[in-house]
């Protein structure tokens, strides 16, 4: 149809048409959402427990369907993802790791799947694990590895496909923050150096303003859009950004904007 | 050099090996000491002294011994396995099948044992058989439960890729169930000597093919009770050393990855 449309940057990657969700047992998980996202865009998906962002997630990543209206990819259907310049990867809330293989057997995984050689296999799985420093821990076994670090082999292990859409459900939600705030900056760095279109699920403001170009304040009862927050910060973004006053003004107004999502999910 | 003591293997090796050497000692004492008959309870030594003086017969019946429990043994692994490839593809077939596993287990093989030693001709064949069907079940069972206990998350991101079933129970399947399998095959491995030494005492076969069951029955009638203790001694020891050799198999296999086989650091 439009293939040259992946080399035009204002065609969306994602279109959320109408989509909703209704779960078997009744229960209503997204209101009719209408969403669009660019290329090269990084958008985090925020807001109370039960707003549906997960379930968002899960509709773009296509692991479950809609219930009504549809998504587009590339202005295509997902029968098309995963071929050249429309692959997309996932990284899960856990590193979901196999504990037996090493780590760069488990970065192999996705190229594993599709029979990729040998050679290249792995010099792109070096690659990958260059990009999350881990290159020292290439021999090691996931049970040698801290919890940051495990999670870094899951980014990696979505890096290795080259993903030009890269769909993250709060993937550094169970670590401290310290290690948090050391992942967010390789994630912002990454996504910016690979001009990386990201999904990203989070609970934490100043991750989602940290990262973000936009942010999709959501409320509950139905899951809806609330509000969107754009981020009109240059990227890439460092440390000085995130001790920068700016930084803590924006925080303050996606705390009021939450506050506000909150109240309106009682209802 | 770290001091002796301080090394690792050192208290696990040498703390049992003294509680042995003074239980030995005690019971070596009592037997001199309260005149004990020998026919009656054999001191330690005039064990060893049996030993010694019919090594080649207990030899050969320790060797018919380990190849009916070793033929036992990977019978059941293979069949065991088998099954339990069989029993994930549907729960239909594990619902089906399972109650005739679980029949097989809980019948005592002794009560078994007469029945499959008249219909098989072949006392070798009969007395592997035996020994195979009590050795099979901890392996269908664990196996089972091994290649179902897959980490949600990793089926998930199989599944998101569209990863086949084959595929899926290679990559998969197989090493999650790796651990269970190997502790199935711990006990299996100590079962089937078990097996073979009581279907042994039921067949009560002599011959070429007479295994250490035989032994003890022989020198039960004949009232050698040290030679008794000696064949009772070898059959102890295989089974140490059947336990010893899948532990290490476990180490082998496990060692690098899995919580049971890992050293925790302190």
């Amino acid at each position: 149809m439009n293939d040259f449309s992946i080399a035009q940057p204002d065609v969306p990657v994602v279109d959320v048409l109408s989509a909703e969700k209704i779960f078997a047992n009744g229960f209503r998980g997204l209101a009719p959402i209408e969403l669009s996202i660019r290329r090269g865009e990084f958008v985090s998906l925020i807001g109370p427990s039960g707003c549906g962002k997960s379930t968002l997630l899960k509709l773009i990543a296509n692991l479950i369907e809609p219930s009504d209206g549809r998504l587009q990819w590339w202005r295509g259907d997902f029968s098309k993802v995963g071929q050249a310049g429309r692959q997309l990867a996932f990284v899960f809330q856990d590193p979901t790791l196999m504990p037996w293989a090493r780590v760069e057997n488990n970065v192999r995984l996705p190229l594993d799947f599709v029979g990729v050689d040998r050679a290249t296999a792995r010099s792109r799985v070096a690659a990958a694990l260059a990009q999350v420093e881990l290159t020292h821990a290439t021999r090691r076994y996931p049970r040698q590895l801290s919890g940051g670090m495990r999670m870094r082999v899951s980014i990696a292990r979505a890096l290795v496909t080259n993903p030009d859409l890269l769909l993250m459900d709060e993937p550094f939600g169970a670590l401290d923050e310290f290690t948090r705030n050391r992942l967010d900056e390789d994630l912002a760095r990454l996504s910016w150096e690979r001009q990386l279109t990201s999904v990203f699920v989070t609970h934490s403001i100043y991750e989602a303003v940290f990262l973000s170009s936009r942010i999709i304040v959501m409320a509950a009862q139905p899951g809806r859009i609330f509000t969107e927050f754009t981020v009109d910060e240059p990227r890439p973004r460092g440390e000085d950004f995130r001790t920068s006053p700016r930084f803590a003004a924006l925080c303050r107004d996606l705390s009021t904007l939450l506050t506000d999502a909150s109240i309106a999910s009682r209802g | 050099m770290r001091p002796l003591m301080q090394r690792e293997w050192f208290a696990p090796v040498v703390a049992p090996l003294v509680v042995g050497a003074l239980l030995l000692g005690v019971w070596q004492f009592c037997c001199g000491y309260f005149q004990i008959p020998i026919y009656l309870f054999p001191a330690p030594s005039d064990i060893a002294e049996s030993l010694m003086e019919n090594w080649q017969p207990l030899l050969h019946a320790l060797g018919s011994t380990l190849k009916i429990t070793f033929a036992a043994f990977a019978l059941a692994t293979i069949l065991g396995v088998l099954t339990a490839f069989l029993f994930i593809q549907s729960r239909w077939i594990e619902m089906s099948l399972l109650p005739y596993a679980v029949l097989l287990q809980v019948t005592p093989i002794v009560a078994v044992a007469p029945l499959i030693i008249i219909l098989v001709k072949n006392t070798p064949l009969a007395l592997t058989a035996c020994a195979t069907v009590i050795a099979l079940f901890p392996i269908i069972s664990n196996t089972t439960i091994g290649l179902r206990s897959v980490d949600p998350g990793l089926l998930a991101y199989f599944r998101m890729n569209k990863v086949g079933r084959a595929q899926t129970l290679w990559r998969l399947r197989v090493p999650s169930a790796l651990p269970f399998f190997m502790a199935g095959l711990r006990i299996s491995s100590g079962l089937a000597l078990i097996g073979a030494v009581v279907a042994e005492f039921v067949a009560g076969t002599g011959g070429r093919s007479a295994g250490l069951a035989y032994e003890i029955l022989q020198s039960g009638f004949q009232l050698d009770i040290p030679r008794m203790f000696a064949a009772l001694l070898l059959i102890t020891v295989t089974g140490v050393a059947l336990f010893g050799l899948m532990v290490g198999l476990d180490r082998l296999l496990l060692g690098h990855w899995h919580d049971s086989a890992v050293k925790t650091e302190r």
